[in-house]
Parts: C-alpha cells; structure tokens; sequence
C-alpha cells in the first residue's frame, strides 16, 4: 500500500515538473519569436517542411473526407427530401469541425512526429549542445521559427482541408448523385454564417496549431537523448497530440456553440 | 583575491570544484590551471567525466561547489548575456563535431559568422574558404556533413570553431576513433592553430600517446580526483602506480580489471537467485 502510495507521488511529482518544464519552455519559445520576425528566411524554410511537405496529404485527405460527406449525408438528407441542403451539410460539418480536427490529427503525425525526431536527434547528436557553445541560443534559432511556422500553416491547412472536402462533396453530391449544382452551392452560401461557422472553425486549427507545435517541440527538445527515447518521445507527440485536439474541440464547441 | 592574480598567466582556473550526478560524485574538490597560450590535457579513463568538465568550463552545466574562473570572469556567476558573450570567444570541438545536418560544410563554418556579426556575405566567403583552407577542406565546402568521413567532420568542426577567431578552444576527445592518417592530421592542426593563432587549448582525452605529443601539460583524473599532474614527461615517470597503470595501459592494477562482485566460487555455487 505504501509502495502504491509512493508511487502515485512519484508519477505526479514527474508530471507536474514536466508541465512546468513544458510551459517554461513555451515562454522562452514565444519570447524567441521576437528574434525570428527580423529574419523571415527561418520562417520561410520552416514553413516549407511543416506546411508545404503536408500540403498532399491534407488536400487528398480533405478530398476523401469530402466525398465520404458528399455520400454519407446524401443517403440520409434524401430520406426527408432535402438533398438540396447537402451542400449545407458538408460545409458545416468540414468548417465547423472535421477540418480543424481531422488536418490538425494529420498534421501531428506528419508534421509534429517529424518535429520532434529532428529536435531530439538534433540533441542527441549534440547540435544542441554545440549551438549554446556557439553562444546561439536553440530555443532561438530551432525552437522559435518552427513554432511560429506551425502556428501559421495549421490554420491554412485546415482551410485548405475544408475548401478540398466541399469540392469532393459536390463532386459526388452533383456529379454523381444528381443533387443540383446551383443548389449545392447557393445554400451553402446561404447557410454558412462567417463568424459562427468560419471564424470560429479557424479559432480552433489555430489552438490546434499551437498545441500540437508545442507539444512537438517539447516533447523533442525535452526527449532523452538516445535512440530509443527519440523513439518514445515521437510516439508521445501523436497520441499526447491526438488527446489535446479531440479534448480541446470538446471545449471549444461547446463555448463556441454551446449557446445555440 | 586569488583570481585577480592567477588570471595573468591562467586563462582558465578551476578551483574547489565539486559535481555530482544523481548520487555519483564525478569531481571531489579538484583545482586545475589552464595557462594562456599552453595546450593541456585532461586525461584519465572513460567515465570520469572529462566531457563534464569542459561543459562545467563552457556553463552548460552548473557545479555544486566551486568556482571556474575563465579570463577572470567567474563563469556561473555571469548574467546570460555576458555567458553568451564569453562563448564567442570560445570554441568547443564535439566528440561527434555537433555539425548542423541540414546545411553544407559552407554553411556550417559561416554559421557562427552569420549569427554573431553583420558582414557582408562576400566577406563571409572569404572567411569560410580561409578556415576551410586552413584544416585542408577547402574542397569539400559544397558537401553535406553525412557525406563526410569522421575525420573529416571534426576538421569541419574544427574550422567552425575557429570561424570567430577565440582565444580557447576545448576539445572534447579529438582522437578518439581516427585512423593513424586522420589522427596525425587532427594532432599537426591542433598543434599548428595552437601556436599560430596563439590560442589556449584543452584537450580532454583518454589517448595516451598522441595526446602526450602535443601537450605542455597534463592533469591525470581518476575518481573525482586529480592523480598526477606535470609536463609529458613528468607524467611518464610519475611513480604514482594508478598514472602508470593508466599510462601503460595494463589490464589490472589499482583500477581492477573486474567490476565489483560478489566472490566468484561462491557466486558459480550458489542456486542462482532469479529476479
């Protein structure tokens, strides 16, 4: 019992120092941001791996999840008649939810995992090490532009999520199932509000974005440096990502929508 | 104040210092002095933390107790900024070069150029090719660091480090696992960048030959300790049994060739207690 006791204090002695590692971290990274804005080139080449590279897999995702959508809600919608409104339904249901959560998922595993490998095989090669002994600062020169670079491109992932997925349920939707194209897209113009639905679908892949860098990149500079603790703290990222996402969409809609 | 004094002639001086990990002692109160312009070795067998002294010396690491003092500047004592300013006038050498993978041989010597000053890029060539010309790797400047042999990498490292121009550099194992042409060039740079770029150089290795033919002095550390101290040659007539023990590379001597055990018979008798 007493052995059990113990335990319990050690796991939440462990991760209690770990969250405040993690949010002094997070200081020093947002502090660094200041010193990336004069030298947009970081930016840039980070924008180029964390957002460009996943640029495939978020629009054939968005593609499939679209058509699957544009199937699904027309089974259902042509039961009462209202095919009409499938256009509605497949731009509520990408904008408001599947797009932030779905391409911040994807973005995780292929951005965030590739984040934190490179950060923690930057460690354990001593690239880390040898920055400070080069009086650069990591967190400065690493840290900082790849955040600020997930920060940016999760939001443009996500829309571009949404924008492929309406054009994959309006190609199964009017292409194939015969629902009327001007239909399909004059409701949805009608339906979709711009605050409500827009804005607050690109609060959540913002919040996304920034979780799920943070966690990446913590969770690689923070990783022990040896192959297999680069390994683990790779498999941490997803699921700890994967967790954050779906429990922070819980929260935010239910603030977002909750008054509805 | 002692300091004040010493640091005419000692670039680096380490006093009192104590540094544990976890429950293991790997310095008990040990003094070292660095003297300007010298090359000083380090050495003793893997594990007594060689690598932790230089990382002690370059404020990575912070000690329990003592003081290192470094051009007269107490180093865990300084504010970030001044830390950072003193390591611009330092260059570490990493056992695996520590090259950043994602840039060329180029790009990583006119790394620390590019980060700390304001030079045009025409200059920076100019820089780059005479540090890379400097360690014989002029040629090998569009390469990218996993195209290169182990050697080769820690020349590039080697070029990196003197990119601005320190006045100390740390070597961190610069031998360890070269063959005998690599470890002749390694042994003729750090001599020559020594004397012609009148730097200060620690060396921290466990290779006793060719360490010996460089170094103007040489501290022996074993458990926590300093052993034996002197010039090359002192250190090969040392009577200390450990420094000879350690010197001629015998198997068994005051550091056992066995981990400690429990008595062997005893152990090959007894039922095997499973875990």
């Amino acid at each position: 019992m007493s052995q059990f006791i113990q335990d319990l204090g050690k796991s939440t002695r462990t991760s209690f120092t770990k969250l405040g590692r993690s949010t002094y971290f997070l200081l020093q990274t947002i502090s660094g941001i200041f010193s990336v804005l004069p030298r947009p080139r970081l930016l840039l080449n980070q924008m180029y791996s964390v957002g460009v590279l996943s640029f495939l897999i978020i629009t054939i995702s968005g593609l499939f999840v679209g058509m699957v959508l544009g199937l699904q809600g027309y089974y259902t919608l042509s039961d009462f008649g209202a095919e009409e409104t499938l256009g509605v339904m497949v731009a509520a249901s990408l904008v408001r939810e599947l797009g932030p959560v779905v391409s911040a998922l994807l973005f995780a595993g292929r951005a965030g995992s590739a984040l934190t490998a490179e950060i923690g095989l930057m460690k354990a090669t001593e690239q880390l090490s040898g920055m400070e002994m080069m009086a650069v600062d990591p967190v400065k020169r690493i840290i900082s532009p790849r955040f600020l670079a997930g920060l940016i491109s999760m939001p443009l992932l996500a829309g571009l999520f949404s924008a492929v997925g309406i054009i994959g349920g309006q190609i199964i939707g009017s292409g194939l199932l015969g629902v009327d194209e001007g239909a399909y897209w004059s409701q949805m113009q009608a339906s979709i509000d711009f605050h409500d639905d827009i804005i607050n679908g690109f609060i959540k892949s913002i919040v996304f974005g920034f979780v799920t860098s943070w966690i990446a990149l913590f969770e690689g500079y923070d990783a022990i440096p040896t192959s297999e603790g680069v390994s683990r703290a790779t498999t941490r990222t997803v699921v700890n990502s994967a967790f954050s996402i779906l429990g922070l969409d819980f929260i935010l809609t239910a603030l977002m929508f909750g008054d509805h | 104040m002692v300091n004040s004094v010493s640091s005419q002639d000692n670039l680096v001086s380490v006093r009192n210092l104590t540094f544990s990990r976890g429950s293991k002692k790997i310095f008990d109160d040990i003094s070292l002095d660095f003297k300007r312009g010298r090359i000083t070795a380090i050495m003793g067998p893997s594990g007594t933390g060689k690598t932790t002294l230089l990382k002690l010396i370059g404020g990575q690491l912070f000690p329990d107790r003592g003081s290192i003092f470094v051009d007269g500047q107490n180093v865990h004592q300084l504010r970030r900024s001044e830390l950072y300013d003193l390591r611009k006038r330092l260059g570490m050498l990493f056992q695996s070069g520590a090259l950043l993978t994602d840039m060329t041989v180029f790009d990583n010597v006119a790394f620390p150029l590019r980060e700390h000053t304001h030079l045009p890029e025409s200059m920076i060539r100019t820089l780059v090719l005479m540090k890379l010309q400097a360690v014989g790797l002029r040629g090998a400047r569009d390469l990218m660091p996993n195209e290169l042999s182990g050697g080769m990498s820690r020349r590039v490292a080697l070029a990196r480090a003197i990119a601005l121009d320190p006045m100390m550099i740390l070597y961190d194992e610069p031998f360890t696992g070269q063959d005998p042409i690599s470890m002749g060039v390694l042994v003729h740079l750090i001599k020559s960048l020594n004397n012609i770029l009148g730097l200060t150089s620690i060396i921290v290795s466990h290779d006793v030959h060719d360490t010996s033919a460089i170094a103007d002095y040489i501290y022996v550390l074993s458990e926590g300790r300093v052993v034996g101290q002197g010039t090359p040659e002192e250190i090969q007539q040392s009577d200390s049994e450990w420094v000879q023990q350690f010197m001629t590379g015998a198997a068994d001597g005051p550091v056992h060739f066995h981990y400690p055990a429990k008595d062997y018979v005893d152990d090959l008798m007894s039922l095997g207690k499973r875990y």
